[in-house]
């Protein structure tokens, strides 16, 4: 029996990952969860677009400030060494590759990196793209968390998007609730699996082409 | 209140006083001459940093056809969401409209009543930061290959592919700060700063509501965000709700 990942071990596993040192940007949604998982005792910087280095953990109610958010508009705390800026500063740290890492959801990630994560292209969909553009071209690192699946069963990891593209070729590694897998220029390799599936049926539920890793199962 | 004792709002008041005063008594006063077809950028991301009292002067002095540079497009049914739902906004430029809480917006949207430029947030940030400094145009990576891209100029620069951006230039620019003097040197408040700066430097005439206003001489400049040439006028606004310290 295969072990799905919930959202809560995904972001587990994402944290793992980060090292001592990185400036990280977590994107709404699933990626801010990984805030919580940050191994203890690593200092990693979080960067927020609205303006914020060094965002610190959800304030107790009675502490909360308007003035202080993330860019999900949720209350945040400032770490000791934090600092705020303005916009402007904000998007020239993303832009100019000093960002670390940048953790994002995504509706669809294609075998050559491209990304979806900001508009369904539905007819009546009000379009909203945020930083994303900014964060998919500037990090130097771009990591994907999503389910591998979508609700009706079909690989989210795709030949070709067919969702809006957020950027073109910038995804480095993908996490899903099934697997981990590496976007290099020769295709996806596969750098684990979770317990209970191998390979193979891996493989069947992507439908793209995967690589096998030596080390993975 | 009047505004006579300093003048024309903004200005140096030659006759009354040799000083430089930009304290205008109220913000009805600062935003009179607003025109119709106006574009004004308004500071803010979410509610922090939104100036509500100017905002709400400006929907009081009702200038219509307006063209708004904000992060996003109302939340709730205050604020920019109010001034959209008086009608009053011909054309919003802003990164992400949809929200949870964003019906004023998404009603006159669908409908048509509403023209939406959708700019990616660094790329929204830069143009307005561009007009300030007096940039023609930037190359930018950012929406490269993407839908949001389509019909603009690129180029490849080295290693990588830009897109061709402009300037966004405004003719007011609505700001909330911490703190003022008599000469518009602003501080800001944590991350309600976002916009603030380079918003005030983009427009002709920037109108800033702050907390408190303190005497000449009495900002640390080690820590005046906006210098004052980037401000033509201030109103004070005691907050609503005081917090405890």
């Amino acid at each position: 029996m295969m072990k799905k990942l919930d959202r809560k071990q995904m972001a587990a596993r994402v944290a793992r990952d980060i090292p001592e040192g990185a400036y990280v940007n977590l994107g709404i949604g699933l990626p801010t969860l990984v805030g919580d998982y940050l191994p203890k005792g690593r200092e990693i910087i979080l960067h927020s677009e609205n303006g914020v280095l060094g965002v610190g953990p959800k304030p107790s109610e009675d502490a909360f400030d308007e003035d202080l958010i993330n860019a999900g508009k949720e209350p945040v705390t400032l770490l000791p060494g934090g600092a705020y800026f303005h916009h402007a500063d904000s998007f020239g740290m993303i832009r100019g590759r000093h960002l670390d890492f940048a953790i994002l959801g995504a509706f669809q990630v294609s075998t050559g990196g491209d990304l979806a994560n900001w508009h369904t292209g539905g007819a009546d969909a009000i379009p909203a793209v945020g930083g994303a553009m900014d964060l998919a071209v500037g990090a130097k690192k771009v990591l994907v968390m999503m389910e591998h699946l979508t609700k009706e069963g079909k690989s989210k990891i795709v030949e070709r998007c067919t969702y809006p593209l957020t950027g073109a070729r910038c995804v480095d590694r993908i996490y899903t609730d099934l697997a981990v897998i590496d976007v290099k220029a020769d295709g996806l390799h596969v750098v684990e699996v979770v317990d209970g599936l191998d390979f193979q049926e891996l493989q069947r539920l992507t439908g793209v082409p995967l690589k096998k890793l030596a080390t993975a199962a | 209140m009047s505004i006579l004792k300093t003048g024309v709002p903004g200005a140096r008041c030659h006759n009354f006083c040799l000083m430089i005063n930009k304290i205008v008594a109220s913000a009805e006063a600062a935003l009179a001459d607003v025109p119709d077809g106006a574009t004004v950028m308004i500071h803010g991301f979410g509610n922090a940093g939104m100036p509500g009292a100017l905002i709400d002067a400006l929907i009081a002095q009702g200038a219509r056809d307006l063209t708004i540079v904000n992060n996003n497009a109302g939340n709730g049914d205050t604020g920019l969401a109010a001034l959209i739902k008086a009608k009053r906004v011909r054309k919003i430029l802003c990164s992400f409209p949809r929200q949870a809480d964003s019906w004023h917006f998404d009603a006159q949207y669908r409908s048509g009543e509403l023209e939406l430029e959708l700019v990616p947030q660094g790329t929204l940030a830069e143009r307005i930061r561009a007009a300030g400094a007096g940039i023609g145009a930037f190359y930018t990576p950012t929406a490269y290959g993407t839908g949001l891209a389509e019909g603009k100029e690129t180029r490849r620069i080295g290693e990588r592919d830009y897109v061709l951006e402009y300037p966004i230039h405004a003719d007011y620019a609505l700001v909330k700060a911490d703190r003022a003097d008599r000469w518009g040197n602003l501080t800001y408040r944590k991350s309600a700063r976002n916009f603030g700066p380079i918003m005030a430097a983009a427009a002709k005439t920037t109108v800033v509501q702050v907390r408190e206003i303190v005497e000449l001489g009495s900002l640390d400049p080690e820590t005046i965000v906006t210098p004052s040439i980037f401000v033509q006028r201030v109103v004070r606004i005691a907050p609503a709700v005081m917090r405890a310290a």
